[in-house]
């Protein structure tokens, strides 16, 4: 079992939620990526929201796995919202030269699902319905029920 | 990964604030994968320091018996990489450290030193 066996990837309507709550290596990285692109695909989720507030460092490394699964989720026709940057890590960011290339950030999960949801809103009326439900509950589940 | 966690615990021991420490262990996870990326293996050493002004510091040497470094003077421009890195770990290591220092030669490797005061 390899160290990004560790982060969970919730369903929670069609958005990925990837709360990361360990430090990563450079291969638990790797995985993750790799993880969260069959994720996308088998599930056909339209948005990835990373939660990465309890990461006390992000290096260049890290830094370039988010650009990178940005760009990858785009290609899949997903959006990736990265949440809850502390402070220390984003000045750390900046300074080391990190621009977070194509990803939006946010403070925390509930502006990155409103961010998503709105996307997903603005594209496709027919998920309007589903999106209702983000408000109240998170929930895991496979296919979305009213495409039944 | 091991640097890292043990260069965040010095710094929290010698009374760094937050945003020190997480500077010094980016800087600490950016020049040891070098080390590991250019080199296969080397060796991170930690020590406290003392500026002559009485401030304490924290002082990290990165060294390696590798190649070395052709072209010191690319390597430390933003976005130069021989490798497959984003070309950010030396010049942003240098940003984040109030002193900086790199040696480097083919036949004796290289070592970078960096120093944060408090």
């Amino acid at each position: 079992m390899n160290g990004s066996q560790r982060i969970p990837i919730l369903k929670v309507g069609r958005v990925l939620v990837v709360p990361v709550q360990v430090d990563m290596d450079d291969q638990t990285v790797i995985a993750l990526q790799e993880r969260i692109l069959s994720e996308l695909e088998r599930t056909g989720a339209r948005g990835v929201l990373i939660d990465i507030s309890l990461l006390e460092m992000v290096d260049s490394f890290i830094g370039r796995m988010l650009s990178d699964i940005a760009s990858m989720a785009r290609i899949m026709d997903a959006r990736t919202v990265v949440v809850g940057i502390q402070p220390a890590v984003a000045i750390t960011l900046v300074e080391l030269g990190l621009e977070l290339r194509g990803v939006d950030t946010v403070l925390n999960v509930d502006e990155g699902i409103k961010l998503l949801r709105d996307e997903f809103g603005a594209h496709d009326e027919a998920d309007d319905e589903e999106d209702d439900e983000l408000q109240g509950e998170l929930h895991t589940f496979g296919e979305p029920r009213h495409h039944a | 990964m091991v640097a890292r966690g043990e260069v965040r615990a010095m710094a929290v021991a010698l009374g760094f604030r937050l945003i020190d420490q997480t500077r010094l262990a980016t800087v600490a996870s950016e020049l040891a994968r070098n080390i590991i990326k250019y080199a296969g293996r080397g060796q991170v050493i930690a020590q406290p320091a003392r500026h002559a002004d009485g401030r304490t510091g924290l002082r990290l040497i990165f060294e390696d018996s590798g190649r070395g470094i052709p072209n010191i003077e690319a390597a430390m421009r933003d976005g130069f990489s021989t490798g497959r890195g984003l070309g950010q770990g030396l010049p942003g290591s240098r940003r984040l450290a109030h002193e900086f220092e790199i040696v480097s030669s083919p036949e004796r490797g290289t070592r970078v030193t960096v120093v944060r005061w408090i």
